[in-house]
């Protein structure tokens, strides 16, 4: 368990200079002591109170930094059980296979299109974290010129997935500057595999049979004097991996059991790739530090980051969509438009629901900092002039040869003030934006 | 070193609720832990997986999907034999025709319908209105009455008009579904309201309004995670299982549907997304708690079938 704030307040300076931005060192210390500020923030903490401090406040689950610059993947770090909690902190990295019995030319186009795998949503691109090279082959020279080949292509972080101590050390010969992670150490290298990690300082993952082996190997990497490690209980059962997931996540946040608590890597790559992704979408929902899988398909890869997207989610900060003018369907200037809320969820269900009227139309979301048409109207995000402001910069008027603008049903109350406002006709649309459909049919060119 | 085996004490458990008779009803619920930790609790019952069907041809479903059901959209009766084919565990029959824009078709007539779908399948029973509050609290006595015995599932009631949902099913004997929009206290408020008619709380089934994948997901997600934590913990108006209507929300999505846009040829093939969308939708919900899952693809039903086969494996 971690130390108590009196505990922590006796190891620091006890200067009182605010430097940490805490009002005194005793508030620092309580601070500290639950999980709400870093010992890093402390400018004069002497040496032999930090190694006391940081073995006792290190955070329940380590966070681990695969790569280098843009492409840094950090995963870990996670504080809660459920989202509806707090949050999860990292998302989980999604990471692709490229085997090495695959010929150059196999190589470079499973690389390219992995390159390729690259989705705009809610205005914010998603990618792939990682790509895994695998030593299928069994050769080291094999494994290096694959290694060599993937580095030339892509600049994403690598996985060098190869138990053979002698393949890694050559592979990091040329890789370790980009700090790719090392999967795995076992019970059977572990000793020899943490010596090579260590010398080029890269984070490795620790592979066990089961929970209870997972636990022995990580204390005996912990004890050579290695702490960088992702950790992978060895499961490749869908329900067996969710147990352990669960076990590790639960025993290193209820119970600080320290040979958990490093973030967690599964890998459900499978030929099936329906199953593969599934699978892969249930460790996305439940802990996973990253997930390995084999296809390089968007029909797979899209919905498996949009849902970690989803999953990892601020639930106390809504996703905003930009707010502009949006187009659907080909709208002419004698098309309606919706005004709506830049909430995702509220953009999108307007968005759908036009769509499904098949009535080509402009849905303009107003930025409420994402929040609902209700709770921006409440908070006065949603006022006529803020509308008004909104709709004259995007030179709405310019797009249309009729004047009127279609507004949520739940706020008719805005519409005299914002007609003033605006000199727009205010028509007042349905509350929900299910009923578009049967409103457009009956007001819109009725 | 032996790892001791983190394991809550939860106090409660869901509901159980039984829908249809005889072979073929299906029962649900009943699960006294989280989502799929077999090693903590007893998971009594496989999750529930029902086709979709309407009483009139849908003009907003893809072609992709409509391929699977070709020659029976139009007939109610043809196409829940065909579900039934495909092995679906239940008939979700929705009845379109009754809405104020697609016909508006009385009580009489729609019940008819279920009449017809019923007596031509043995699968239980789900009834969907047409999504319109008032119109669906003005069908459901006929529709009701029409099924009765059946032990049919029928919504959606909604605080406007539970009552004569409710009513109609007390009279006919069946189950309701009540739906709340994403929140957790309303959606206990219309439990109790329900109970409180002196409906049985296990004919009580939750639609918390879920969003499809990349469509507010997460906020069903979390509400069920809740739902399903307070039902163990042993809030009984939270311990009904919950209904998915995964459906009409994964076929909403342009990554479902889309094929011709520039942004939709870099998604890969229609096929194969599509059925995902739809599929991980379902198993994301899953492990948040649902335990009755409407669908629409055919094959989706036989990927996450193969899915609950797998999860459903003990992990004790």
């Amino acid at each position: 368990m971690g130390l108590t704030g009196l505990e922590i307040y006796k190891q620091l300076p006890k200067k009182n200079c605010k430097e940490c931005g805490q009002p005194t060192c005793l508030a620092f210390a309580m601070a500290l002591a639950g999980g709400k500020a870093s010992l890093d923030a402390c400018p004069y903490v002497s040496d032999a109170a930090k190694e006391a401090l940081d073995a006792a406040s290190a955070p329940p689950i380590a966070s681990v930094k695969i790569g280098k610059g843009d492409r840094e993947l950090v995963i870990g770090g996670e504080t809660v059980l459920f989202r509806h909690d707090k949050r999860f902190e990292h998302p989980t990295g999604i990471a692709i296979e490229v085997c090495d019995t695959l010929s150059a030319d196999e190589v470079s186009a499973k690389v390219d299109a992995i390159n390729k795998l690259v989705f705009d949503r809610v205005g914010q691109t998603h990618q792939v974290d990682l790509v895994a090279v695998c030593n299928c082959s069994g050769d080291a020279n094999k494994f290096v010129e694959t290694v060599k080949l993937v580095q030339s292509k892509s600049n994403y972080p690598l996985i060098l997935k190869s138990e053979d101590v002698d393949a890694i050390s050559k592979a990091l010969e040329i890789a370790a500057e980009g700090r790719p992670l090392v999967y795995a150490a076992t019970a059977a290298n572990y000793e020899a595999m943490t010596e090579v990690a260590k010398k080029f300082q890269v984070p490795l993952a620790v592979k066990g049979d089961n929970l209870d082996q997972l636990a022995e190997l990580v204390e005996k990497v912990v004890a050579l004097g290695y702490k960088d490690l992702v950790i992978d209980s060895g499961s490749r059962e869908v329900s067996r991996m969710l147990a352990d997931l669960t076990q590790i996540r639960r025993k290193a946040l209820k119970e600080r059991f320290r040979p958990f608590g490093f973030p967690a890597l599964a890998i459900a790559s499978n030929d099936d790739v329906v199953k593969e992704a599934v699978d892969a979408g249930v460790y996305i929902s439940k802990y996973a530090g990253i997930v390995v899988i084999s296809s390089a398909d968007p029909a797979v890869i899209l919905p498996l980051v949009t849902l970690r997207l989803n999953i990892y989610t601020d639930p106390q900060k809504p996703i905003a969509v930009e707010a502009k003018i949006y187009n659907i369907g080909n709208p002419g200037p004698d098309a309606p438009v919706f005004i709506t809320t830049n909430f995702s969820l509220t953009y999108f269900c307007v968005a759908g629901d036009v769509e499904a009227a098949r009535v080509p139309a402009y849905v303009i979301p107003i930025d409420t900092d994402g929040i609902s048409v209700l709770t921006a109207w409440a908070a006065g995000k949603y006022s006529p002039e803020k509308i008004t402001d909104d709709l004259n910069a995007l030179g709405v008027k310019d797009k249309i040869n009729h004047n009127k603008i279609i507004i949520p049903g739940h706020v008719a109350v805005l519409s005299g003030k914002l007609q003033e406002l605006s000199g727009f006709e205010i028509i007042v649309g349905p509350r929900e934006s299910s009923g578009i459909p049967s409103f457009l049919k009956q007001r819109w060119n009725a | 070193m032996a790892v001791s085996i983190l394991k809550e004490r939860w106090t409660s458990k869901l509901y159980e609720t039984t829908i249809g008779t005889g072979d073929k009803a299906v029962k649900f619920g009943g699960d006294s832990t989280l989502p799929y930790l077999q090693f903590e609790g007893e998971i009594p019952n496989r999750p529930a997986v029902a086709l979709e069907i309407t009483d009139v041809e849908p003009t907003d479903w893809p072609d992709f999907l409509k391929a699977h059901w070709e020659g029976v959209l139009a007939d109610p009766v043809a196409w829940a034999k065909q579900a039934a084919e495909y092995g679906a565990d239940l008939i979700a029959l929705r009845l379109d025709s009754a809405h104020p824009d697609k016909g508006n078709a009385s009580a009489e007539d729609v019940a008819k319908t279920a009449k017809a779908v019923a007596d031509a399948t043995d699968l239980p029973l789900i009834v969907i209105g047409c999504g319109v509050e008032e119109k669906d609290g003005a069908i459901f006595p006929a529709v009701g009455e029409a099924l009765a015995g059946k032990n049919a599932l029928i919504g959606c009631a909604t605080q406007e008009n539970y009552n004569s949902i409710v009513a109609a099913a007390m009279v006919n004997g069946h189950n309701v579904i009540a739906s709340s929009p994403l929140d957790i206290n309303l959606c206990k408020q219309l439990n109790i309201l329900m109970t409180e008619m002196n409906l049985p709380a296990e004919r009580i089934v939750i639609d918390p309004l879920i969003g499809a994948l990349g469509y507010g997901i997460e906020y069903a997600y979390s509400i069920m995670e809740r739902s399903r934590l307070g039902a163990l913990t042993g809030d009984k108006m939270l311990a009904m299982p919950v209904v998915c209507f995964v459906g009409q929300e994964a076929w909403k999505a342009k990554e479902a549907k889309d094929v011709e846009s520039p942004e939709g040829q870099t998604w890969g093939e229609q096929g194969t997304r599509a059925i995902l969308w739809e599929v991980m939708t379902s198993t994301t919900l899953l492990q948040a708690g649902g335990s009755l899952f409407v669908m629409r693809h055919p094959e989706s039903l036989k990927k996450f079938k193969a899915h609950v086969e797998e999860i459903s494996k003990s992990n004790a």
